[in-house]
């Protein structure tokens, strides 16, 4: 059997897979499903400092091949987090990243001190396109991610990865900032911002009129910045955008993500994450490759 | 799980009747819960359908309104074709075996379906309120009769049954009758009023709730309501709450 194993930023990952936060909560209803163990890490629900509500329903809307979501980062707060839902989440054999999320820079440094070392990594929610302040208003502007980025990683007691939008002209860009700002790795592509409306009513389906675009359609895009991003920093990277089989994450890796998260596949099959992981598997085998690392951006283009 | 269609009626022009042969699913059903099904087509999500009854331990049943892609999809399945289903999720209405003959159950439109399995087990004491648009809306009134106590019809333009809202003959029932619990499913300004006229008189009312959703079991938190102030997934928490305490 080939090695799956994956080291991101010093931290080893049993497989390639984890989750696309905000996809999976904190892991208890899929759980129900398979096991957290059988992932190299979990990628939970963001959190902030302080609770927050999030926006009102309709917070999901259909399109083709995907979901826009206006959730608007509703979670308890970090400090409940790790009262009511860290202590079982340490029960299972996988690694634990936090995402981070806040309305200023000081909300995202305090999470991150709350937090300290007991998750083992961190990524860095600056590509939220669903909130009026903080979100995807630092992770756009390069100058903004540099500063968000050094001021995190100042207090972070475990490594930081750094959540890229697509909502922008330039990815690379982007991703060189985070990397001057100290980020250990990278994670892309957040969703891109879109916008339904209904034609009986002329009025948005979101309640919040905008949301975040995921699912299958964005996927080419996603496949084209991870391969951009590659090309561009020495950082791991982790890719999603539309992962829904071991062939899309495949293909991720081969343009140079180092790991590959699942997210809205998960919403329509529960069982998307170990079909991805096995499907990964299946792949190897079949084309005789001993080491899921030695596929990492090795895409031959024209 | 993937679950054989084993029976399909066309109700009308737009309205199906399911059922699917799958003892695991419904060994386990309570009224109230609802499946997750991939419609096929076009349409990526799954279909939130409530179940609308359980038959020989081995069926579920479950009716739905042709509304867009996914229902279209679904409508156009075959006897013999296979589904894939999440199911049953959710909370149901929560029974209480105390309440004896004062039950009282409010279905409008296609919510009414939801409501024949809690019927059922509610062991024919409880009462029925059903209420359409019209004449040609009107559905299942016999299948209630049969598990009720007593029906009361009402239609919004008086072509069958009483005319007006099931929310004038609530207020008629109130003031002759005693009533110690309401279960109520439909349109959510009808849910809204009957909630309303229920708390007026301190009489505790269960509401389910419909929301665009997403995962159907908790993690995707799209589907929220709000409940006493908090947001509550009505997928995983719900479908039925308190109808005094949801904020419409």
């Amino acid at each position: 059997m080939a090695n799956m194993k994956v080291n991101i930023a010093g931290v080893e990952w049993k497989n390639p897979v984890t989750t696309g936060s905000g996809t999976f909560g904190f892991g208890r209803e899929y759980n129900e499903y398979f096991s957290l163990s059988e992932l190299g890490a979990v990628c939970l629900k963001a959190l902030s400092a302080v609770p927050r509500m999030g926006n009102p329903s309709p917070r999901i809307a259909e399109t083709p091949k995907g979901i826009l979501n206006s959730v608007g980062l509703q979670n308890p707060g970090a400090e409940a987090f790790l009262e009511k839902e860290l202590p079982w989440l340490r029960q299972f054999d996988t690694k634990l990243i936090a995402n981070l999320c806040g309305s200023t820079m000081d909300d995202y440094v305090a999470v991150a001190e709350i937090l300290g070392d007991q998750v083992d990594m961190f990524e860095l929610n600056i590509s939220c396109p669903n909130v009026k302040e903080g979100g995807m208003a630092f992770g756009t502007n390069a100058r903004m991610i540099e500063e968000i980025t050094q001021k995190v990683k100042a207090v972070s007691k475990v490594p930081l990865i750094v959540k890229l939008s697509p909502n922008v002209t330039d990815i690379t860009e982007m991703a060189r900032a985070a990397e001057a700002g100290g980020a250990d790795a990278l994670s892309l592509i957040n969703t891109l911002f879109g916008m339904k409306i209904d034609v009986k009513t002329r009025r948005p389906v979101l309640y919040n009129n905008m949301g975040g675009l995921s699912g299958p359609a964005v996927k080419p895009v996603a496949v084209r910045m991870v391969y951009q991003v590659r090309q561009a920093v020495k950082l791991p990277i982790i890719g999603m955008g539309g992962i829904t089989t071991g062939e899309d994450a495949i293909e991720f890796m081969l343009a140079g993500a180092n790991a590959v998260a699942v997210g809205t596949a998960g919403i329509v099959d529960p069982y998307a994450w170990i079909r991805v992981r096995n499907g990964i598997e299946a792949y190897l085998e079949e084309n005789h490759i001993q080491d899921v690392n030695d596929i990492v951006g090795t895409v031959e283009m024209h | 799980m993937i679950c054989e269609l084993v029976k399909k009626t066309k109700l009308n022009e737009t309205i199906y009747d399911y059922v699917i042969d799958c003892p695991e699913m419904a060994e386990q059903t309570r009224p109230g819960q609802f499946l997750h099904i991939l419609c096929g087509g076009d349409a990526y999500l799954r279909r939130p359908i409530s179940i609308c009854d359980v038959t020989e331990n081995r069926y579920v049943r479950f009716i739905f309104e042709v509304r867009g892609e996914g229902t279209r999809s679904l409508a156009e399945k075959n006897v013999g074709d296979r589904l894939d289903i999440l199911g049953p999720l959710g909370n149901g209405f929560t029974l209480y075996p105390e309440d004896e003959d004062a039950v009282l159950l409010i279905g409008g439109g296609i919510g009414v379906f939801p409501l024949l399995n809690l019927a059922k087990k509610l062991e024919g004491k409880a009462t029925t309120i059903l209420g359409f648009r019209n004449k040609d809306a009107v559905m299942m009134d016999e299948e209630f009769a049969c598990a009720s106590r007593d029906v009361f019809l009402a239609t919004n333009d008086g072509s069958c049954g009483f005319h007006g809202f099931v929310t004038d003959v609530l207020q008629n029932i109130i003031r002759n009758n005693k009533v110690s619990r309401i279960y109520t499913c439909g349109p959510t300004v009808m849910m809204k009023a009957v909630a309303e006229i229920a708390k007026e008189h301190g009489i505790p009312v269960q509401v389910s709730l419909e929301e665009r959703m997403g995962c159907g079991v908790g993690a995707c938190v799209t589907c929220t309501c709000t409940v006493s102030g908090n947001r509550k997934r009505v997928c995983k928490d719900g479908p039925v709450f308190d109808g005094a305490e949801v904020e419409f």
